[in-house]
């Protein structure tokens, strides 16, 4: 009998972590001895390193929007993932930077009181201004905020976030420049230097992001973070565990508003310009997706997120890239859920088999209808040359594939066993058609959209997130 | 002067008079149990003392001063902490860190300074690290050591129990009050926790209000038994005297239909 106050599944969970895989238990030996700030270290050699790589524009721009997005991931979550509050006017802070560096880096001001050329502050003096502004209005929205709860708080939260694009849009355009944004910014300047290139400011938002990853990290697991996290869970018990619930509310808001002021600046300097168009929902969405992807509540989930879905939407907008990606995930996909391997190579040859046969049928009845090129280049093009089916003037034909593929894949949730296997056949064949006749040629919707299927496929395989960890509700 | 001082508290919810005219006062040291039937009004009596609610009228004084209109947190920080009913853990932190949430009211460390850890937030995070070990070392092995770590909500049901009265005990407050700590309990677990809530007092000097519906419990604990019905104070006095009080077997059990024909 197990000694009292010992119970049995507990005394037994070190013999069940023993059983876990090999893989997962170097994970966890991993994660138990190397301590938070040797990997930081790790992730900034990482970073240093990638800016010293020499790597052309597109990498560059790549690697500083990861930062960027990084930043803005990291900013949400305090709110959102820590103290439980869903902020949609988020992306309203990250405007309120931009905007702010912009009045003070530029001939904007110029026109509103009688300065020739505007105001030129150095970057010393934009950043504490700026910020200190950004947390004041956080506070006042977050005041604004405390009476509501869950729905409602993300109703008026996302008016604030559309306000303020109309507000910039409307407001004055001799200051603010309506539609067409300001532009013809200072680059930061202070303390006798300038940073004038794309891999300067990769840098100094890859400091501001290692800076801000271990300032939160602390702040995670001080008597603040411990306090948010607490009335996240339930804030009734929390404030009646000695914490002020209304203060910690608004400083969760303010915080927030401060880190996306941050990297408002930073993005302003880097694209010496700034747009209404640069702070619409689609862009919330965007960091929200990396919030998700990522982890919520996590440091690391929210950088792994913010790096990772701005490398999909990198990808995603090139062409070759995009087929990498694209026949990649549905080929990793298969490989991590189709057990035995037998079955999965079956499956691989009852695929090609598949299309070659209905190709050659096709082909057989109508040549016109396997004579379009498919959208692919590269040898993936030169491949699915002889295996998709791409008719002349394919646009209609695509539209009708890709509403069939939506209705296959939702019949294949609902399948089970072995149809589900023998379903997969044809579907995965009908999105090579689909991807190489319609979804490669306007890469810009369909980045959107396969950048959503990720999500969904993400939520229902890991609601979690990738780094996140299990939340439960009520137990 | 008594520790806990209530003087003729009202509170109604529309219509309806969850609490008339309560006086109660509870001394220093002393384990005074709350009992009444379902609904007489016991937890909205915990409710008002921890600023939940507000009296509609009445007076309530702690040391001597009122804490009638405080924030919920303000008054826990004047030393009256509780525990819930219906458990209100933390559960998606880990048993240590619900324990630490609760001295959020006795540190001061700014976030600027927790986010450089400054010496005032290292000191003050030494110092809430080594209460919470003091206080889940109370409930001895149960809570301690990898238990730690783990997420509230793998916890058991007694276990949670456990961790809401250290939680409580962790706020610094001078007086607990607990509601209903043996709920749901078997047998062996009930003993446990009669024999807790007397180590409470003796060893680490606590006052007790407790709400309790097993009897077994309450004779056990109680240096006073208050007895609640529909919101009004029936009696109270020792267990034997409360227990064999005909208003409160009325109220229990409904009248004699003997004694009602007489």
């Amino acid at each position: 009998m197990a000694p009292i106050g010992v119970d049995e599944w507990v005394a037994r969970s070190g013999e069940k972590r023993e059983q876990a895989g090999r893989l997962r238990r170097l994970g966890e030996r991993l994660n138990s001895r190397v301590g938070w700030w040797p990997r930081l270290a790790a992730l900034a050699i990482v970073g240093l390193v990638y800016g010293q790589l020499g790597l052309n524009l597109n990498f560059q721009t790549v690697g500083f929007n990861s930062v960027l997005y990084a930043i803005l991931a990291l900013g949400l979550n305090i709110a959102v993932g820590w103290a439980g509050l869903l902020d949609l006017g988020y992306i309203a802070f990250f405007g309120f930077g931009a905007y702010g560096y912009a009045l003070f880096s530029s001939h904007a001001f110029g026109n509103l009181v009688a300065l020739q050329g505007g105001i030129h502050l150095s970057i010393v003096a934009i950043i504490p201004i700026v910020l200190v502004g950004a947390g004041i209005v956080g506070v006042l929205i977050g005041l604004v905020a405390l009476r509501l709860q869950g729905d409602y708080l993300a109703i008026v939260t996302l008016f604030v976030g559309q306000a303020f694009v109309e507000i910039v849009n409307n407001v004055d355009p001799t200051v603010f420049g309506g539609n067409n944004g300001l532009y013809g910014l200072d680059p930061w300047h202070g303390l006798g230097g300038r940073i004038g290139t794309l891999n300067g400011y990769y840098y100094a938002a890859l400091v501001i992001l290692i800076m801000l990853m271990a300032g939160l990290h602390l702040l995670d697991n001080s008597r603040t973070g411990r306090a948010w996290r607490a009335l996240r869970d339930d804030p009734l018990a929390a404030e009646v565990m000695t914490v002020p619930v209304n203060r910690l509310k608004v400083m969760a808001f303010s915080f927030g508003a401060i880190v996306a002021a941050l990297a408002g600046i930073v993005f302003a300097a880097q694209q010496r310009s700034v747009f209404p168009t640069n702070f619409q929902s689609s862009v919330l969405i965007l960091i929200y997706a990396c919030l998700v992807l990522g982890g919520v509540g996590g440091i690391a989930g929210a950088v792994l997120g913010g790096v990772t879905v701005t490398v999909v939407e990198a990808m995603l907008s090139s062409p070759t890239d995009s087929s990498y990606l694209f026949y990649g995930l549905i080929l990793l996909a298969m490989v991590a859920r189709v057990r035995p391997w037998r079955h999965l190579a079956l499956m691989l040859g009852a695929i090609v088999g598949f299309g070659l046969a209905l190709r050659a049928i096709v082909g057989a009845i109508s040549h016109a209808a396997i004579a379009g090129p498919p959208g692919s280049v590269g040898w993936i093009g030169t491949v699915m040359r002889h295996f998709v089916i791409v008719p002349t003037g394919s646009i209609t034909y695509g539209n009708i594939l890709f509403a069939a593929l939506v209705v296959a894949l939702i019949a294949i949730v609902q399948l089970r066993g072995i149809w589900r296997q023998v379903a997969i056949v044809p579907t995965v064949y009908a999105a090579a058609c689909c991807w190489e006749s319609r979804l490669i040629v306007d890469t810009g919707v369909t980045a959107q959209i396969v950048l959503g299927a990720i999500l969904v496929v993400m939520m229902a395989a890991r609601p979690h997130g990738l780094l996140g960890t299990r939340r439960v509700e009520v137990v | 002067m008594p520790l806990l001082e209530l003087d003729g508290v009202c509170l109604s919810f529309g219509g309806l008079r969850a609490l008339h005219a309560l006086d109660l006062h509870v001394e220093e040291h002393e384990i005074v149990s709350v009992i009444g039937p379902n609904g007489a009004g016991k937890t909205t009596l915990f409710n008002i003392i921890t600023g939940i609610y507000d009296p509609s009228a009445g007076d309530i004084r702690f040391e001597g001063r009122s804490i009638v209109g405080l924030p919920a947190h303000r008054i826990t920080n004047r030393g009256i902490a509780r525990t819930f009913q219906s458990l209100r853990l933390f559960l998606n932190m880990s048993v240590k860190e619900n324990v630490k949430t609760a001295t959020y009211g006795q540190t001061h460390a700014s976030p600027v300074e927790s986010m450089l850890r400054l010496p005032r937030a290292r000191r003050e995070e030494r110092a809430v690290n080594e209460r919470a070990e003091d206080v889940l070392g109370f409930f001895g092995q149960r809570l301690q050591g990898y238990r730690f770590d783990q997420p509230a909500y793998v916890l058991s049901y007694a276990n949670r129990r456990r961790l809401e009265i250290a939680r409580a005990m962790a706020t610094g407050a001078r007086m607990l009050l607990l509601d209903e700590p043996a709920a749901g309990m078997n047998p062996n677990e009930t003993h446990e926790i009669t024999e807790l809530i007397a180590r409470l007092r003796d060893e680490r000097g606590y006052t007790i209000l407790v709400i309790e519906h097993d009897m077994h419990v309450v004779e056990g604990i109680s240096d006073r038994v208050v007895a609640l019905d529909h919101g009004e104070k029936l009696t109270e006095g020792t267990f034997a005297e409360v227990a064999n009080h005909p208003q409160v077997i009325e109220a229990y059990l409904g009248r004699n239909p003997e004694a009602l024909q007489k």
